[in-house]
Formats: structure tokens, C-alpha cells, sequence
């Protein structure tokens, strides 16, 4: 038996994992927009002729713009996703992609990978620190990361597992995530990513003062659900006005002495402040996003990295998203009926995806929207959404800076909202206040082509994404 | 009535446009120190613009130029037709400063077949003679509902320095203070301009408030919300106001002269006290207690 | 009004509109928007109802619509007019 896994090259890795045309091969994104590794992985397997593959990463950032050339070199001839941000996503609203890109969310992905929906050929991991067998993690490192909690299912259900790290240990590391158990080639390189990239220094709180009334909005909303009391658990996005909505919610739980269970999600050091100042017994990370977070995860033992399935999954016995009390969540879109997009931007360009939007809110029991009620002369406030990223059914409260709307559904919370003296105002109320100000949009026009397919968390399929001309 | 002040660059779009979402009870559109020379001309039809068409939900107040600018008609020109609540004229001196803004408004009113004094002054009190005058400039019109004192400007026409803790201004807060209340108008205190510092702005208005200013302005939305909880009565404040409303009523009732409540005579200023209290919750929308 | 000299206002931050003007014979105008599809037919509605509004008969407008709402692109083409004739603005 060989007593090292390690081999000298992507490109030696990817012929011992027998990459072969039209398969299947995936990514994660703990890397965020500082990832090296799907981009040197691609071109390894391009130089070698390799042609017609089919890319599954759970997101795809604008640092793999140069996907885009190996979609049109025919590389690569399928995509499928959690996320695409703007730059890869332009090109794919463009419909530089034959087949349509599939879109699911961060539960369903590991879902379908586990049912064998979308089984993986090979799968490469991207590790900030492995040993010689394979054992990897992303707690140390001079790329680390924190959690790899995205990777686990690509580790556990592909054929073939290939880890790459810029920090070759020794045989055992400790402290792994990815147990070798998983794991056939470690190829040593020299940078995996760009640490500015891969998580902020610090993620800031929005200075902006309408994002600060909004996230007041927030934490009020909370406070008077009737669901801040002790054992409340929580999640919420990095955007600037849902920390901020944290760092308001904290300040209620310390002065109204409520301890939490647990924070969820990709963890920033907002959540961690929170955890060390009591307001929750556990943090579960399936991704952190700034340095606060990384070093909380490798030396707090509350603070727990969980996988996706773990985190999200539709198909495990059960998942953290299920006992989640409260998810604060962004959109680019909201319609009347209170579905959301956080796919397409104004002119129907892919420039985002579910991740675990659609998933949270339909675990949370209160999962609310936070958005400015108009966006460059646009109202956030639709008829009908561009894309259905999550359905309305799971939503339950619009904040914006000028009114709150509470889904028709929920009349027992929207009372106990207007009674504390919120304000409260129906959704179509908001959509009025916004084009009062904008005036009425033209609809825009979009091709005919489907370029991309939306996937529930269940499989089902939720929307189709139309091209851009 | 007012407990937030809040200074508002006027030629600044995206900020006017959620200018009134801030919890300010007022907003302070700014077409004097906020705007260079250059955009003067922009602002004010920005601003003009902004009044017309953007319904703002709360209380507006235009500060135009100073009269020793030639800016300060035209900014007239064109904010009066749109009738905000107030008008800031900035620098002012004297009584007869506030005679001139005065009679020009008179004549653009009469112009405009307006009502007279429809628009309200609230000087900004912010220069040496300023303060010396405060009486007079309070009580030169009945048009001057309100002054406002600006600390930056004050410290340097007085050659000191602007601190923190505003020892300095201590006597012209006192001065505009006593002015107001003798000529009967509300008063309004200097921002707290470091942005950043919640505890320092919290000492600073509760000072205000102790010394009797009505309220206090603002450079910040991120200071609104602290001043408002300051200058709003407190839910004891109000409960003790209604008590004492009601021991009157009962007193009345059986023709006593005079009562006592806890243990204190109630005098008449104790009872305008109380009435001041219960009408400034009721203006708040501090919900009262049945 | 007649444009005489080259003119700008406004500035390229979100929610405003960046204006020039200048003389020419006849009206064009020339909208770049972040909203050019939904409220393009609408922008340039308006900047030639305000040009008519003072009497501005020959102008080349160009508009740099950073998502300005109505009010605000009004005020920056009048600006720009009154800048454009060499008069002072109301």
C-alpha cells in the first residue's frame, strides 16, 4: 500500500483520476472570489484536450472568468451551480452555454449529490492545509478559510477525490474536516488562493443610513415576533444592513438577557461578538467570511463547522435550517406575492443565485427580507418577479426603509407587529410608495432562450431563466 | 414641535430622495455651507424640486444663504412658493437682520397672494453679536418661531476653541436658552459632530436638555435616534404629569385651593410643567398609559 | 432661452444624472442609462419637456442617468439650461 498520495502536478492528478470527456467534475467556493484552484484545474485539463465537461461547483465567482473561454472552447459544455456572480453570469445570460446552466440551492446541491441526481466524476478540493493522505482542513494555512462545509458531499460521493493545498503536512493532521478515508491524490501547489480574496479582513456594518434604519426595522421585528426569548436561533446574511441587524439584535438579547442556541450560516466576526457575549450557546459554519470568524472556528470549540447536508439538506433526517428560528435574507426583487429573486438583476442578467436562501427561509419559522424600497430609480417591489429564486409561501416580512409588509398568511405576527407599534403596510402599499417615486417601469425584453434552470431544494424545478439579447 | 434637527446636503440626489426615512422630525435641506460656490445654482433647483415632488413625511426646514451672499433671494425665490414649515437664514447678527429676510418674504408672499408669516424663521444664531442679541432677534417678528445655535461657527468668531465637553459655549446655550423662553419660541441646540462617539453625543444632548433647549440639531442620521429618545418625556415624566393633571381635576371638583401630591404642593408652574409634558407626548406620539 | 456656451451639471453618483448641453441646431438627445430599457422613452419625455419648458429651441442634450427619479433629471437639464444661456438660475 502507497503511504503518500501525493502527486507532482494538477495536470498528473488529473490523469490518475482518469478525467475523460463528458464527465463530470466539481468544485467549492470556500475560496470565494480569491480562488485559484477551478481556474488552474480547467486549464490542466484543457491543455491536455480534454473537451466536453460538465462543471458542478457550489459557486462560481468573477475570479473564474476564465471559464467563460473554456465554455467557448468547448471545455466545458455544462454548468451547474448555487451561484454565479456577474461577470461568468453575463456571459451565460448571453447564452455562450448550449446547454442550460442548472441552478440549485446550498441544501439541494449536496441532496441531489447524495440521491446520485448529480453524480460527480472527480472532484477537486481545494484545502488550505492537507497531510500527505489527504486529510484536510481549512483552519490553518497561510490561504485558510475556516470551513469547508461545502466540500464534504463532492469528497464523500465522488468516484475519484483530488485535494490541492498550498500546505503540505505531515501524516496525521489532527485536526482534519475531510478524512483521507475520502481522499485518492494530494498534489502540493504553490498558492491555492488569494487570501484577500478569499475572506475579508473585516466585514464591515453599513454606514449608510438608510441601511441602518432598515436593520433597526430588523432587529424590532425580531424582538417583537414573540420568538426572541431563550434558545432563539439565527442567521443572517454579510450584506452591510443585515449585520447591522445583528449587531441591533445583540444589543436587545444582552440588554433583555436572552441566550440563544445557536447562529447558522456563513459566519462572520459579527456572529462570532455574538457568541462570545453569550448571546448564543453554538456558531454552525458552513463558510466563514471574514478572519474573525477563521480564527474563532479553529480555537473555539463552540464553534462548530457543519457540512452542507448538515447545514441545509432537504434529504438528510434532518437539517440545522430546520429548528432555524430567524433568517434575515436579501433580494433584488420581491413581488406581491412575495417571491423573491436573488438570481437575475433588472435587466435579467445572472449576476447571483439561491445559496441558502430558499433552503433558510423555508426552514426558518420567520424569515425576512431586508431591502431599500427602490434601487437606482427601480423598485424592489415587483408583479412578478424576473426569476423565482424562493417562493413566496416561505417568506414571511418585507423590511424596507419605508414600511414593513408581513405575508398575508401570517396575520398573528403581523398584529403582534402592528401593536408594537411598527409600521406596517401592505405589500402592494409598498410597491405604490416605490413607483410613486420611479414612476412605472417599461417591461424589459428578454430572449427566448432558456439559458438557465432553477431547482427547488427538492429537485423540482422552481424557474427557467431566459436569455439576454 | 421637534426633538430632531437633521442637516441635509441639499445637492445631493440619492440623499434627498430618504431624507424624510431618517426618524428626524425635521429634515434641514442645506443650500448654505453643504454646497460649494459652484452648485449654489444646482442645489437650490434640486432642492426646490425635491420639496415639490417628494412628499416628505416629515417636518422640512430650507437653510438659505446668508444675506451678506447674493445667493439668499434667489434661494428664496425659490423655496418660498413651496411653503416648508421653516426657513434657516444662516449668520444672523441682529434684529434688523431678521427684519430684512423678513420683509422680502413678506413681499414674495404678497406676490404669491400667499398668507403672510405662512413660512416660519428660525435663525441660526452662530456669531458673537448673534448671541449678545438673542432677545431681540427672538422677539423682532412674529415670524421667528424658533433659533437654532451654531457652535462652529460661534467658537471661531470668539476666538476659542470648539471642544467636547463645550465649556466654552456654555454661556451662549444659556443666553439663547433664556432668550427663547423670555420671547416665548423654541430653541434648538449645536450639532455633536463627532460621528462616531454615541456616549459623547448622549452627554451632550442630555445637557441640552437640562439647560432647556427644545430640541437639538443634528449632522448625522446616525444621532437621531439618540436625540429623540432624549428629548422625549420619559414614561415617568408622563405618568407624573397625568397624576398631577388629575389631582387638579379632583381638586377642582371639590373646591379645593390646594392640593398636594406626593407629599409637594402643586403650584402653577408645576401644572404648566405637566400640561407642557403631556402635550409634547401627545405631539411625540409617546403612547400615554389609560 | 437660447443655449449660448457648452454646460454641465449634476454629477455620476447613483440616484443623479450627469447633464451636458450644448448650442446646436435643433433639439437631440442622447440618454446613456443604468435604466435605459425601463424608463428611457420616459427620460427622454422629460428632457424635452423641460427644454420647451424654457423656451430652449436648439440644444445637443447628452444625460449620463446614474437612476435619477423624475424631479432629480428636471433640475439638472433646467441647471444645465441656465448654465448653457449665462443667465443666473432661479
Amino acid at each position: 500500500m502507497n503511504n503518500s498520495k501525493v502527486v507532482s502536478s494538477i495536470k498528473e492528478a488529473v490523469k490518475l483520476a482518469g478525467v475523460k470527456d463528458g464527465m463530470t467534475i466539481s468544485f467549492h467556493h470556500h475560496l470565494r472570489n480569491g480562488d485559484y484552484v477551478l481556474n488552474m484545474v480547467l486549464e490542466a485539463i484543457a491543455e491536455l484536450g480534454i473537451k466536453d465537461l460538465n462543471v458542478n461547483a457550489s459557486s462560481v465567482f468573477d475570479t473564474h472568468e476564465p471559464l467563460i473561454g473554456h465554455i467557448k472552447n468547448h471545455v466545458v459544455t455544462g454548468l451547474e451551480a448555487d451561484y454565479i456572480g456577474g461577470v461568468v453570469g453575463r456571459a451565460i445570460s448571453h447564452g455562450v452555454l448550449e446547454k442550460p446552466v442548472v441552478f440549485r440551492t446550498h441544501g439541494g446541491r449536496p441532496a441531489d449529490i447524495e440521491l446520485g441526481r448529480s453524480p460527480i466524476d472527480v472532484a477537486f478540493v481545494a484545502a488550505p492545509t492537507s497531510d500527505t493522505m489527504g486529510n484536510c482542513s481549512g483552519k490553518y494555512g497561510k490561504s485558510a478559510c475556516g470551513s469547508l462545509g461545502y466540500a464534504f458531499a463532492d469528497a464523500m460521493f465522488a468516484k475519484k477525490v483530488v485535494v490541492i493545498t498550498d500546505n503540505l503536512v505531515p501524516y496525521p493532521l489532527a485536526d482534519f474536516s475531510i478524512s483521507e478515508a475520502y481522499v485518492d491524490y494530494v498534489v502540493p501547489v504553490e498558492s491555492i488562493g488569494n487570501p484577500a480574496g478569499i475572506v475579508s479582513g473585516t466585514t464591515k456594518i453599513t454606514r449608510d443610513p438608510v441601511g441602518l434604519v432598515m436593520a433597526q426595522y430588523a432587529a424590532k421585528v425580531i424582538e417583537h415576533s414573540g420568538l426572541l426569548k431563550d434558545g432563539m436561533s439565527f442567521q443572517t446574511g454579510a450584506g452591510g444592513a443585515s449585520l447591522a441587524a445583528a449587531k441591533y439584535l445583540k444589543d436587545i438579547m444582552l440588554e433583555k438577557g436572552i441566550k440563544g442556541s445557536y447562529g447558522l450560516g456563513g459566519i462572520t466576526s459579527y456572529m462570532v461578538d455574538m457568541l462570545q457575549a453569550g448571546c448564543f450557546e453554538a456558531l454552525l459554519d458552513v463558510q466563514c467570511f471574514d478572519l474573525g470568524a477563521v480564527e474563532s472556528i479553529r480555537t473555539n470549540p463552540r464553534h462548530r463547522e457543519v457540512t452542507a447536508a448538515h447545514y441545509a439538506s432537504p434529504a438528510v433526517r434532518s437539517s440545522a435550517v430546520d429548528s432555524l428560528d430567524v433568517v434575515i435574507l436579501g433580494a433584488t426583487q420581491i413581488d406581491t406575492d412575495f417571491n423573491v429573486n436573488v438570481h437575475t438583476d433588472s435587466n435579467g442578467y445572472i449576476m447571483g443565485g439561491s445559496g441558502g436562501h430558499s433552503d433558510t427561509a423555508a426552514g426558518a419559522k420567520l424569515a425576512m427580507i431586508i431591502a431599500p424600497l427602490t434601487r437606482a430609480r427601480l423598485s424592489i417591489v415587483v408583479d412578478h418577479v424576473l426569476t423565482v429564486s424562493t417562493p413566496g409561501s416561505t417568506i414571511d416580512v418585507l423590511v424596507t426603509q419605508r414600511g414593513i409588509a408581513v405575508n398575508p398568511k401570517r396575520q398573528e405576527l403581523k398584529e403582534r407587529l402592528q401593536q408594537a407599534g411598527l409600521p406596517i403596510v401592505e405589500i402592494e402599499e409598498l410597491k405604490r410608495i416605490a413607483e410613486q417615486l420611479t414612476g412605472t417601469p417599461k417591461p424589459i425584453h428578454l430572449g427566448d432562450r432558456v439559458v438557465a434552470n432553477v431547482l427547488y431544494r427538492d429537485g423540482s424545478l422552481l424557474d427557467t431563466i431566459k436569455s439576454v439579447d | 414641535m421637534r426633538r430632531s434637527m437633521l442637516f441635509m446636503p441639499g445637492n445631493n440626489a440619492g440623499m434627498l430622495l430618504n431624507a424624510d426615512i431618517l426618524g428626524a422630525d425635521a429634515v434641514i435641506l442645506d443650500l448654505e455651507d453643504a454646497v460649494s460656490p459652484a452648485e449654489k445654482d444646482a442645489a437650490r433647483i434640486l432642492v426646490r424640486n425635491a420639496i415639490q415632488t417628494l412628499h416628505y413625511q416629515c417636518e422640512v426646514c430650507v437653510r438659505i444663504n446668508s444675506i451678506d451672499t447674493a445667493f439668499w433671494k434667489q434661494d428664496l425665490d425659490a423655496i418660498l412658493p413651496l411653503k416648508p414649515s421653516l426657513i434657516m437664514p444662516p449668520k444672523i447678527s441682529t434684529a434688523q437682520d431678521v427684519l430684512t429676510v423678513d420683509a422680502y418674504m413678506t413681499e414674495l408672499e404678497d406676490k404669491l397672494g400667499m398668507e403672510r408669516n405662512t413660512v416660519k424663521l428660525i435663525p441660526l444664531i452662530e456669531t458673537a453679536l448673534g448671541v449678545e442679541n438673542a432677545f431681540a432677534i427672538a422677539s423682532s417678528s412674529p415670524r421667528v418661531a424658533a433659533m437654532l445655535l451654531g457652535g462652529e461657527d460661534l467658537t471661531a468668531d470668539l476666538q476659542c476653541k470648539r471642544t467636547k465637553e463645550g465649556n466654552e459655549i456654555f454661556y451662549s446655550r444659556s443666553r439663547i436658552v433664556v432668550a427663547a423662553r423670555a420671547a416665548g419660541i423654541d430653541c434648538y441646540d449645536t450639532p455633536f459632530t463627532d460621528v462616531n462617539d454615541d456616549e459623547g453625543l448622549r452627554a451632550d444632548a442630555a445637557f441640552a436638555k437640562s439647560l432647556g433647549f427644545t430640541g437639538k440639531s443634528s449632522i448625522s442620521p446616525r444621532h437621531v435616534a439618540s436625540i429623540n429618545e432624549i428629548f422625549s418625556p420619559t414614561q415617568a415624566d408622563i405618568e407624573y404629569a397625568e397624576e398631577v393633571m388629575e389631582t387638579i381635576r379632583i381638586a377642582k371638583e371639590q373646591g379645593k385651593g390646594v392640593v398636594s401630591l406626593r407629599g409637594k404642593m402643586i403650584d402653577a408652574p408645576i401644572v404648566t410643567r405637566a400640561r407642557q409634558v403631556l402635550e409634547m407626548a401627545e405631539a411625540m406620539g409617546v403612547r400615554i398609559h389609560e | 432661452m437660447e443655449i449660448k456656451k457648452a454646460a454641465v451639471a449634476g454629477t455620476m453618483e447613483s440616484s443623479d444624472v450627469y447633464v451636458e448641453i450644448q448650442p446646436a441646431d435643433g433639439v437631440t438627445v442622447e440618454i446613456q442609462s443604468v435604466v435605459a430599457q425601463q424608463f428611457g422613452e420616459d427620460i427622454d419625455r422629460v428632457v424635452r419637456e423641460v427644454l420647451s419648458d424654457h423656451g430652449v429651441t436648439g440644444a445637443k442634450v447628452s444625460l449620463n442617468d446614474k437612476g435619477a427619479v423624475e424631479c432629480v433629471i428636471r433640475a439638472r437639464v433646467e441647471t444645465a439650461i441656465r448654465r448653457g444661456e449665462g443667465g443666473d438660475a432661479q
